[in-house]
């Protein structure tokens, strides 16, 4: 049933029964529509990253927006997310929890790499309240970093109880994290 | 998977001791209740704040405990408690927990734990949000937007502490819708009972759901504004604050932009009244549907028009954003997504009234409260439409006219659901009856006490007095009549105040003294009023789920042996 025949049914008049199909799992319905909202917050910071660069210019007074270098270390740890990505594709599909440990350990990993990304800024004189492009950044790999560890937390358990569903929920989280990484770094990388 | 429609207790978490059972519950019945009380009892304090305002606009000068600073405060924290800690809690987390499960035919929500944390992250914000009267400077007085650069800044009450509190504590609140909303999306799309198709759920549930999903998407928008005052706030950013001048001294902030702030609130502000307003179009639909004894008018429409209204909420946010300055061409197209919404708006109120129409009305309070609902909602969705146009906004910006717009079809409309509603729902909770002539009593009083409050400020606000001041003083455009006025608004909004007594003595008295009620006493035919216990037990249905074969509108069919089907019945 498309969701078109569902809103058009005519639930007044006498029908047959309607046959129920296998629904999926609760656990995905929930994380997919928390895609929604994290995408959603992604978005509009996003948006007022874009609004606050561009908006001092536009205005007509000096530009204040003074963009950070982009260091080896942002690559790098890019790397490790897509491999923790691609660890924990392999655990969805082959059903391999060891691979998903191996995800989890990179995905820690790349938090490490962003602590010490901050400690490379920190050193080099680019402070959070220097510079608006510096406070952008360090929010936004504040905020993803915090949903990596909600990530970590939540793979902690499902490897605990070596649940493949949960492995492979955790998988997709995965994923959509590397995407918003992409996008953020895109955006750090580019302006 | 179908562990949820399987007539399976397994999945359920049960209570061995009181305190699994009353405190750190996981039945949604119970953190529905958990959630009930903690909202009304923080409305309570800011019924007392719009008391107090009272007292100072009616009666200048005759209560000098109250100071423009203090005033400022009251006004800001009413305003932020009545929309989010209040409304968006009661309707979301009270009635959202307690009859969607009930009224789908699940036995609990989907993730119960996270239903449980929910609620206790709320309690923590509503922690939080007291605090601010507590901490140095008292809380904000910036207005419930807490517009920057003035919320953080000297001048504005509480701008050191009270500006913090909040802000914390609307991020935690967030935290905790998000995990509540996840719950009620996520328990509609997948825990109802056989035969319970998307359209055969009660608009209640559709109502609930559509707000549930609005509040996911809008929600953020605050949660990401909170931060970044915050950051500017305590760590020195500048995201929203400009260069500027204070106390005479350049500000360390530089290039920062309120506007943007603005956009933020408003992203997440437009589609909250909607987050307040939808739930209550749902319930007030099975209200008037109930004691009409009428099947609801257009149901298809009236669902179609509830999701509608809720994508459109979301195109809408500049129109609060008029005065700010903007591209005339934004203002045109945010004026017309604005009037657009008056669209599936109207249809959903021919619905009510159509389904009125020659119904077996039943004069009850439930009902009496669903009829007030589609005076104020008419009322105050008018006037609305004035404030829509841009040319017509900008006088009227910032004045009473915008308060009693905004009080009429978002303050007063979903409050008397939410009467309406508990009155409704009340023998099925607690299983036992209130009285009708003290319920006829406070009804008559709140109703025509909303309209003696209301009426008169679209007046004032026509005459250009605006809000948020302390005292109007002698100015040559205020005529004498406006402190009459005033003056008989504050006296009419005590005797509302004081009326609310009598809701909450009948329902607490009701309790313990009130008669046993009958399990379905309106004679209703959705699943909530089906189960076999009343007040519902742990699991809701017994041994066995319901199965549903028809929708939850079948009132006085022809033929039928009464006048009304329950949606468990089968067909013939």
């Amino acid at each position: 049933m498309s969701i078109l025949t569902r809103l058009t049914e005519k639930s007044w008049e006498p029908g047959a029964q309607p046959v129920e199909r296998d629904r999926p799992s609760a656990g995905a319905v929930g994380t997919v529509a928390y895609f929604g909202v994290a995408l959603v917050m992604f978005s509009l910071l996003v948006a007022a990253y874009l609004m606050r660069m561009g908006l001092h210019g536009g205005m007509g007074h000096e530009h204040d927006w003074k963009p950070m270098p982009d260091p080896p270390l942002l690559w790098i740890n890019t790397l490790v997310l897509a491999a923790s990505s691609v660890a924990w594709e392999v655990a969805r599909r082959k059903r391999m929890v060891s691979a998903a440990a191996f995800g989890a350990v990179l995905g820690a990993l790349f938090l490490g790499g962003q602590l010490l990304l901050w400690n490379h800024y920190q050193a080099a004189g680019y402070a959070l309240s220097g510079n608006p492009a510096n406070a952008f950044f360090y929010l936004l790999t504040a905020l993803h970093g915090l949903h990596i560890v909600g990530g970590l937390f939540a793979a902690g358990r499902a490897l605990a109880a070596a649940n493949m569903r949960n492995i492979a929920l955790c998988a997709l989280y995965w994923h959509f994290l590397l995407v918003i990484w992409l996008v953020l770094a895109a955006l750090l990388l580019s302006t | 998977m179908a562990t949820t429609l399987a007539d399976d207790l397994r999945p359920l978490h049960h209570p061995h001791s009181w305190v699994t059972k009353y405190v750190w519950s996981q039945d949604h019945k119970v953190i529905a209740i958990q959630y009930s009380v903690t909202a009304i009892s923080i409305g309570l304090v800011a019924l007392v704040l719009s008391a107090l305002m009272r007292l100072q606009l009616g009666f200048p000068g005759l209560f000098p405990a109250i100071q423009p600073d203090n005033y400022l405060q009251f006004v800001s924290m009413h305003g932020m408690i009545m929309v989010v800690y209040l409304l968006t809690a009661l309707l979301l987390g009270g009635f959202g927990n307690y009859l969607i499960p009930l009224m789908i035919g699940a036995r609990d929500m989907v993730f119960p734990f996270v239903n449980m944390l929910s609620f206790w992250f709320y309690l923590l914000s509503v922690i939080v949000l007291v605090a601010g009267f507590f901490v140095p400077g008292g809380p904000t007085g910036a207005g419930w937007t807490l517009y920057p650069p003035q919320a953080i800044t000297e001048g504005t009450p509480g701008h050191q502490w009270g500006i913090a509190t909040m802000l914390v504590s609307l991020a935690i609140f967030v935290a905790a819708f998000t995990m509540g909303g996840l719950n009620y999306v996520t328990t509609v799309l997948q825990a109802r009972t056989r035969g319970m198709t998307l359209m055969r759920m009660p608009l209640s549930v559709w109502g609930i759901f559509t707000a549930s999903v609005m509040g996911l998407l809008a929600f953020p928008a605050l949660f990401v504004a909170a931060i970044m005052m915050l950051f500017d706030h305590f760590a020195g950013t500048s995201f929203f604050m400009p260069t500027m001048q204070s106390m005479g001294a350049i500000t360390d902030t530089q290039g920062g932009s309120p506007l943007l702030f603005q956009h933020l609130f408003w992203f997440f502000g437009h589609p909250e009244v909607y987050i307040v307003a939808l739930p209550a179009f749902g319930i007030v639909s099975d209200l008037i549907s109930v004691h009409a004894r009428r099947n609801i008018f257009g149901y298809r429409m009236m669902v179609w028009a509830i999701v509608i209204i809720g994508a459109l909420s979301f195109l809408v946010w500049a129109h609060h954003m008029y005065v700010s300055g903007m591209n005339p061409y934004f203002g045109f197209f945010f004026a017309t997504s604005t009037l657009i919404i008056a669209i599936p708006t109207a249809i959903k109120v021919y619905n009510w009234l159509l389904t009125l129409w020659r119904g077996d009305i039943h004069l009850r309070v439930p009902m009496l409260f669903a009829i007030a609902f589609i005076f104020t909602f008419i009322h105050g969705g008018l006037s609305g439409l004035f404030l829509g146009n841009v040319s017509v906004d900008v006088p009227l910006s910032d004045t009473f006219f915008v308060v009693a717009h905004f009080h009429m079809v978002m303050g007063v409309s979903p409050v008397l659901v939410i009467f309406g509603a508990i009155y409704h729902w009340y023998p099925k909770i607690f299983g036992r009856m209130w009285n009708e002539t003290l319920g006829k009593l406070h009804f008559w009083i709140t109703f025509l006490g909303v309209y003696a409050i209301f009426l008169p400020m679209h007046y004032l606000g026509i005459l250009g007095v605006p809000r948020r001041y302390y005292a109007l003083g002698e100015t040559a455009f205020i005529p004498q009549s406006v402190h009459l006025a005033n003056a008989w608004i504050s006296i009419a909004a005590l005797i509302v105040f004081v009326a609310q007594g009598m809701f909450f003595f009948n329902m607490i008295w009701s309790l313990f003294r009130g008669p046993r009620a009958d399990p379905n006493p309106w004679g209703a035919a959705s699943l909530e009023w089906l189960t076999p216990d009343t007040p519902p037990g742990h699991g809701n249905w017994g041994p066995h789920l319901p199965v549903v074969h028809r929708w939850a509108y079948d009132y006085s069919v022809p033929g039928a042996a009464r006048d009304f089907i329950p949606q468990t019945e089968p067909r013939t």
